[in-house]
């Protein structure tokens, strides 16, 4: 089952690089509505995924995000600001790198390996928000 | 020889649906839920817990299988560069062209060097680009509780409305950083 995954990863990993959704350069072309890339890629990607959804008949209870380590996060869902304000930090921070964290990885193998800083950086970011957890409105 | 149509860039309507189909797969294959950022969550877990709850719990049985899956995503990020060509980025004119304006001179790689690169680290923008960049990215997609697959492609197609705030979050942060930072970062 390992390999599976790996294989998995390793399809995502050539298709977002195939399609450059990895590049800063794309995203600045999609943050400034310069082309409609992105927009057909996230968008068809969105509905493929709703419709699969659908045929499986398996909607997914579970709210959030996709991760199986946030389920305890559905207790801190709180009032909702914490999509707000997350989200808003992470477009910041995607503008600026260019790169979300698939394509982190993703450059990191295409040989940007400066990438390694930044999943670092992410690191330390991720922890300072255990670190406040408990005094951030949420 | 390897098929031009795999060499030059995907378009979208091929990436995109492959994008959307892990999806429907990962639910198959394991009742998995598509999501990248958790593994910085796993990582910092794995290498230094401390007294943090947030960070201690069993990640191995959590997020092993996801952890494997981004050494994928680098592995495929080897294979796309390596194996099935590379090339200048075919962005549109008027990017270029702002982006020009903006102060960037070198468009030939899939990233920009003179921002994002081991020598562009000892500069301010190429600091902002990488470091500061990189942290918000940790701590916005920890906060919010995912990422664009997370939120954007897994949460979107499940029409969860908290996931629709985090993806406007996301494009409103973005678009300050594009319009309000990075023409006094580059400039």
């Amino acid at each position: 089952m390992p390999l599976a995954y790996l294989l998995l990863g390793t399809l995502f990993g050539v298709t977002l690089t195939k399609s450059e959704v990895i590049s800063w350069f794309r995203i600045q072309e999609m943050f400034r509505f310069q082309s409609f890339h992105m927009y057909g890629i996230i968008g068809s990607a969105i509905a493929v995924a709703a419709v699969s959804r659908l045929i499986l008949k398996r909607p997914q209870k579970e709210t959030l995000c996709g991760e199986p380590a946030a389920s305890d996060d559905d207790e801190v869902t709180g009032r909702g600001y914490r999509f707000w304000i997350g989200g808003t930090i992470f477009g910041l921070g995607w503008a600026l790198t260019g790169a979300c964290p698939g394509p982190l990885f993703a450059l990191i193998g295409g040989g940007v390996t400066v990438m390694l800083i930044a999943v670092a950086s992410a690191l330390a970011g991720t922890w300072m928000y255990g670190y406040l957890r408990s005094r951030l409105p949420h | 020889m390897i098929p031009e149509a795999l060499t030059h860039t995907w378009p979208w309507y091929v990436a995109g649906p492959i994008i959307g189909l892990f999806v429907p797969i990962l639910i198959v294959a394991g009742d998995k839920r598509l999501g990248i950022s958790g593994n910085l969550r796993h990582l910092c877990s794995a290498l230094l817990p401390a007294r943090i709850d947030y960070l201690r719990y069993d990640w191995r049985s959590t997020g092993g299988w996801s952890l494997i899956f981004a050494i994928g995503i680098a592995l495929g990020g080897w294979i796309g560069v390596n194996l099935l060509g590379t090339h200048e980025i075919a962005i549109s004119a008027a990017t270029r062209s702002a982006l020009a304006a903006l102060g960037l001179h070198d468009f030939s790689g899939l990233v920009p060097r003179e921002l994002i690169g081991w020598r562009a680290l000892l500069t301010v923008r190429g600091f902002v680009s990488v470091v500061v960049g990189g942290f918000l990215v940790g701590f916005g997609t920890a906060y919010a509780g995912g990422c664009t697959s997370g939120h954007a492609i897994s949460g979107l197609s499940n029409f969860q409305r908290n996931s629709l705030f985090a993806v406007i979050g996301f494009f409103a942060g973005g678009l300050i950083a594009t319009y309000f930072i990075l023409p006094y970062l580059i400039g």
